[in-house]
């Protein structure tokens, strides 16, 4: 009953009463009994609770008085997303244990909007990583191919919705954790503006490019999803105060007339030539919709790695500073100096990677290293910026790759952080310029993995992005495309 | 300190001053503000550093911050930024303090001050916001320490001065005048036992005329005037016989120890400081436009400077008086108020400066924060004035009637009326009491009638005395003169 | 080599991590390895170029000055790895 389903159609069944949450929660915690082996979930909500948010659901829609669009839509949370009362790890052993007294704002607007939250979603430690095989409770895995990862951070979420676990779920992105599982599990996933939703209760991995996103099986989904998590919250002073607009009705427009940039620094050596050909066919598609498409250069592109690893491990070295076993939180104290126990709290609370970052951005920050490292970074940043303010100024939509290649097997970077960190070549630039990007999906490879588009806009142009991606996908089948498993 | 060796050394001070502010809530959350609570009733997920939470700044915070950088002729900032200062203290429960750095929200300005009579500029190098840590209790026996977070995210001011104090009086009067001065503003409660006004010193000698700054040391524990010049001076003469011993100093923190009287060296939290300053990614710089600052100026309380000038120009008192009145908000104010209950400025000044604040010290009851039971009420005072102008009674009853007030907290009027202290200015009794004088002294009336003027003191007295000081003085010399010298 | 072995370890006891000399070995490899790539950087010229530290280019409206939480003492206490009555308890701090 799942298989495909979007939050759209749901909601149209469940208003007619055709289809009741309860029904809908139910067959969802079947499914993720069933894919128990994709690890898509840290923790799974208790089914009690799952099934009294759904009663509640259905009275209102009974009642003819639905909540909103997702009243009675069961959803999964990435766990980096505070969730009252329901453990949330951020796939860290130094969480194990950890439930939050309080929701995140967009955990808070979801169950307002009538939600049914059924579980919190696997990912990378803190959400730092591009292959979700970082997280403390093993990796999730690619439902295309479960010797494949699903891509990260945000791995989880997108399984959950690939794999029909849930009609939506919501990821975040600080350097395309929402963009490249979306890309690898064939899904759309969505990064909205820096400042559009906000962060308050999400576990800060980089404050100055973390976002709050969506995945779903479409378009229309995503523009649903995001309007009931989006808008200004005077609990995050970094949330801007600007009205929603209506992302549904903004979907219309097409995209005759769209001016579509395409720069040439997305297109590398080395690309696996399959995702060039889809993308480039993806292109074309646009054009044939009547948009007008064009050359452009972003010529800091080749920069956005090492500008994103200073800027990002420096502002994780002290968000995760908190996470020293005084207040919460797993705590190694065995004898009694309090100088080892912090390090020996940390040493056994963190991975690898986590350590890494860690140690890099404390590095960056360091007295001497200041200047040439964190300081540097930040005016690079600001050319970055540049870049896309001028192409915007003569464009409406940017449209590149995703990432330069399908879903890699796991354990196949691990042995390599470096080449692991190039996975977010494509994306992490978006993020630098805290501008709003959507994938959807375009194609496969000759392995049957799928590929995704990128389509990034202007500061606050969630709805010409919404518009150009949903003219896309209305012209393509490419979204109704099952992995084998889950067809 | 040994005056030979100081002689060859001069010291070389500055103060950094940590000023809790009087807001009603916390500077980024909702929590209160208010101290004395039971441990971490006033937290939150906020000021607990809980996974997920984020700063939202309190606009009173900007504004006191604002009124101190005026009140202290400093150019306020139109963009200053937040910064983290990142150290792993149990109290600090994000592991980092949200604070200014590079760009503090004020800059430059000064206090002066008078130190035993001279005047003496203090420039400030900066005025910044910053959030309070929690409070770590150390138990000396047991193995453990316990943390209280209710402190945690309550705002400060830190005022630093530029190391422009050469003695402990110098640190001490710049001490005294910023407290008046927030204390006046209205922004702390200036109370250093329980810690919400808070002094670091930084502390080096050189040789005089040198220009290069010697090793500093930094002392920090200090909770009471006193403390810090006693502080002051154990350093300094620390400095000074550790090099006249051919010693060096080590740039280190150390702690006032108030019951031994000494600094102690202290074991740093950062095994090495290196506390990675950087912009906060959680908060938009603090923009401060030009209407706010005329805002924040137009509801500015009068300050000690002005104060005095005002009693000087429209009060007419000496600057002395001014300056002793306005030295504490609280004295300036009970002053005002009896010049209000009876307008005789000089008057009042005196009996204030005089009596009053003779009490006040006797029974210590300046050394509260801010005095409340003053020994009599402005109110009784400016009446007991009153009634000395309106000749109801002398100066010399007034003293009396003015202890009575002390004792029984009753009304002047009511006292003089009970006690029958009223003048007597009628000339009937007065020339009764005359008249049994000159007949109980015969021998000293003919011997002043023989020329010797100054027995009039006498009579004058012995006349007093017989209507029991209450005769009006003019009048009894008036009389006693026209009948010693037989003109009736 | 862009950063030593010492460096290492100073940063790790700044970072409050507690590294065995294998991963102190491993993480010098790694970090020297990224600090190198990251060098690219310095291709750039940016003398003339102002820092980004933030993309916001709105301000927050600022709180009013208004108490809006009560006591939640015990709720918030419930994940303390260690507590004594209403306190967090860690090991003994020596000044
Ligand atoms: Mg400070
Ligand atoms: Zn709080």
């Amino acid at each position: 009953m799942l298989s495909g389903l979007t939050i759209a159609e749901a909601g149209t069944q469940l208003r007619r009463r055709e289809l009741s949450a309860v029904d809908l929660a139910r067959t969802a915690l079947q499914r993720i009994a069933a894919g128990r082996e994709l690890n898509a979930f840290v923790t799974v909500a208790d089914d009690g609770e799952v099934l009294r948010a759904a009663e509640a659901a259905d009275a209102r829609l009974r009642a003819g008085t639905p909540a909103g669009p997702l009243d009675g839509i069961p959803i999964a949370v990435k766990d980096v997303i505070a969730t009252a009362g329901l453990r949330t790890t951020a796939a860290s052993r130094i969480l194990e244990r950890f439930v939050p007294s309080y929701d995140a704002t967009v955990t808070a607007r979801l169950r307002a909007g009538g939600a049914v939250i059924i579980g919190k979603t696997n990912c990378d430690e803190f959400a730092m990583g591009s292959s979700n095989e970082n997280s403390a409770y093993g990796p999730a895995r690619n439902p295309w191919d479960p010797t494949r990862v699903p891509g990260g951070s945000s791995g989880g979420s997108a399984v959950a919705i690939a794999a029909d676990m849930a009609l939506g779920s919501l990821g975040t992105d600080t350097g395309g954790s929402i963009r490249l599982p979306a890309s690898y599990c064939g899904i759309v996933g969505m990064k909205p503006t820096y400042g559009r939703v906000s962060r308050f209760g999400v576990i800060a991995y980089a404050s100055s490019l973390d976002q709050v996103g969506p995945f779903a099986h479409d378009v229309t989904d995503c523009a649903l999803l995001l309007g009931a998590i989006a808008g200004p919250d005077a609990r995050d002073s970094t949330s801007v105060d600007l009205p929603v607009p209506d992302y549904a009705a903004a979907l219309a427009g097409g995209a005759k007339g769209l001016r579509v940039a395409i720069p040439r620094e997305f297109f590398v050596e080395g690309m696996q030539p399959e995702v060039e050909r889809a993308v480039r066919g993806a292109i074309d598609t646009l054009g044939g919709l009547g948009a007008t498409v064009a050359p452009v250069s972003l010529p800091h592109t080749e920069y956005a790695v090492s500008t994103y690893y200073v800027i990002a491990t420096a502002e994780a070295s002290s968000n995760l500073a908190r996470y020293d076993g005084v207040r919460y939180g797993a705590r190694v104290d065995d004898d009694g100096s309090l100088l080892d126990m912090y390090r020996r709290t940390r040493a056994a609370g963190f991975g690898p990677e986590v350590k890494r970052r860690i140690m890099l951005g404390t590095y960056a920050l360091s007295s001497g290293y200041y200047d040439a490292y964190y300081l540097k970074a930040q005016k690079v940043r600001t050319l970055i910026r540049q870049d896309f303010a001028k192409v915007f100024a003569g464009a409406d939509v940017i449209v590149t790759p995703t990432a330069p290649t399908t879903a890699f097997r796991l354990g196949e970077k691990t042995a390599d952080p470096l080449q692991m960190y190039l996975s977010d070549i494509f994306t992490i630039s978006i993020n630098l310029a805290g501008l709003p990007g959507i994938v959807v999906p375009c194609g496969q490879d000759d392995a049957g993995m799928p590929i995704g588009l990128q389509i990034v806009g202007p500061p606050f142009g969630e709805e010409v992005v919404l518009r150009t991606a949903r003219a896309f996908e209305a012209a393509t089948e490419w979204h109704r495309r099952r992995p084998p498993e889950a067809a | 300190m040994s005056p030979g060796a100081s002689s060859a050394y001069e010291a070389v001070i500055g103060l950094e001053v940590h000023a809790e502010m009087l807001t009603q809530s916390k500077i980024f959350c909702g929590c209160s503000a208010a101290f004395g609570a039971p441990p971490n009733q006033h937290t939150c997920p906020v000021c607990l550093g809980m996974p997920g939470m984020l700063p939202a700044l309190n606009r009173r915070v900007v504004e006191f911050a604002i009124r101190a950088g005026l009140a202290t002729h400093c150019t306020i900032a139109p963009t200053s930024r937040w910064a983290r200062k990142n150290y792993f203290y149990p109290d600090l429960a994000k592991g980092y303090q949200i604070s200014q750095y590079e760009l503090p929200i004020c800059v430059g300005g000064w206090i002066d001050l008078v130190v035993d009579g001279a005047p003496k500029r203090v420039h400030l190098t900066r005025i910044h916001m910053e959030e309070d840590t929690g409070k770590n209790i150390h138990d000396a026996h047991g193995s453990e320490s316990l943390v209280d977070f209710n402190r945690s995210g309550v705002p400060l001011l830190e005022i630093v001065s530029e190391p422009e104090m050469s003695t402990p009086a110098e640190a001490g009067a710049y001490l005294r005048a910023l407290r008046a001065i927030v204390v006046y503003l209205g922004i702390c409660d200036g109370n250093m036992e329980e810690g919400s006004f808070r002094c670091d010193a930084n502390i080096s000698v050189r040789k005089p005329g040198a220009t290069a700054l010697g090793v500093k040391a930094e002392v920090k524990n200090m909770n009471s005037f006193r403390a810090v010049e006693k502080a002051i001076a154990f350093e300094i003469d620390r400095h000074v016989r550790t090099l006249a011993d051919g010693g060096t100093i080590v740039q280190e923190t150390r702690l006032w120890d108030a019951d031994r009287e000494e600094t102690r060296s202290m074991r740093s939290k950062e095994s090495a400081h290196d506390y990675r300053y950087f912009p906060d990614p959680d908060l938009p710089p603090v923009v401060v436009s030009e209407a706010l600052v005329e805002e924040v100026r137009r509801a500015m309380p009068e300050l000690p400077d002005a104060r005095r000038a005002r009693f000087v120009a429209a009060l007419k008192l000496p600057e002395y008086d001014a300056e002793v009145l306005t030295s504490r908000r609280d004295l300036a104010d009970y002053f005002e108020a009896v010049v209000a209950a009876h307008p005789n400025a000089k008057a009042a000044s005196n009996w204030v400066m005089g009596d009053v604040l003779r009490l006040v010290k006797e029974r210590k009851l300046d050394e509260a924060v801010v005095i409340t039971d003053w020994p009599v009420s402005a109110a009784h005072l400016g009446e007991l004035i009153a009634l000395i102008d309106a000749g109801t009674i002398s100066g010399k009853i007034a003293k009396t009637v003015f202890e009575e007030m002390v004792a029984s907290g009753g009304a002047p009027g009511a006292i003089v009326e009970a006690r029958g202290l009223v003048q007597v200015s009628d000339e009937g009794p007065i020339l009764a009491a005359i008249e049994q004088v000159l007949a109980a002294h015969p021998d000293k009336v003919a011997d002043f009638r023989a020329g010797k003027d100054k027995l009039l003191g006498f009579f004058v007295g012995q006349v007093m005395k017989a209507t029991g000081g209450k005769a009006n003085p003019p009048l009894v010399n008036r009389l006693l003169g026209a009948k010693l010298r037989g003109e009736s | 080599m862009k950063i030593s072995r010492e460096e290492i370890h100073h940063v790790a006891v700044l970072a409050r991590l507690d590294l065995d000399p294998a991963e102190e070995e491993a993480m010098t490899t790694t970090l020297d390895a990224i600090l190198t790539y990251v060098d690219k950087l310095n291709e750039l010229d940016t003398s003339a170029v102002e820092p980004t530290a933030q993309v916001l280019d709105r301000l927050p409206s600022w709180r009013d000055d208004v108490v809006t939480n009560g006591p939640d003492t015990d709720a918030l206490l419930a994940n303390a790895p260690a507590r004594d009555g209403d306190f967090f308890r860690v090991p003994k701090i020596i000044e």
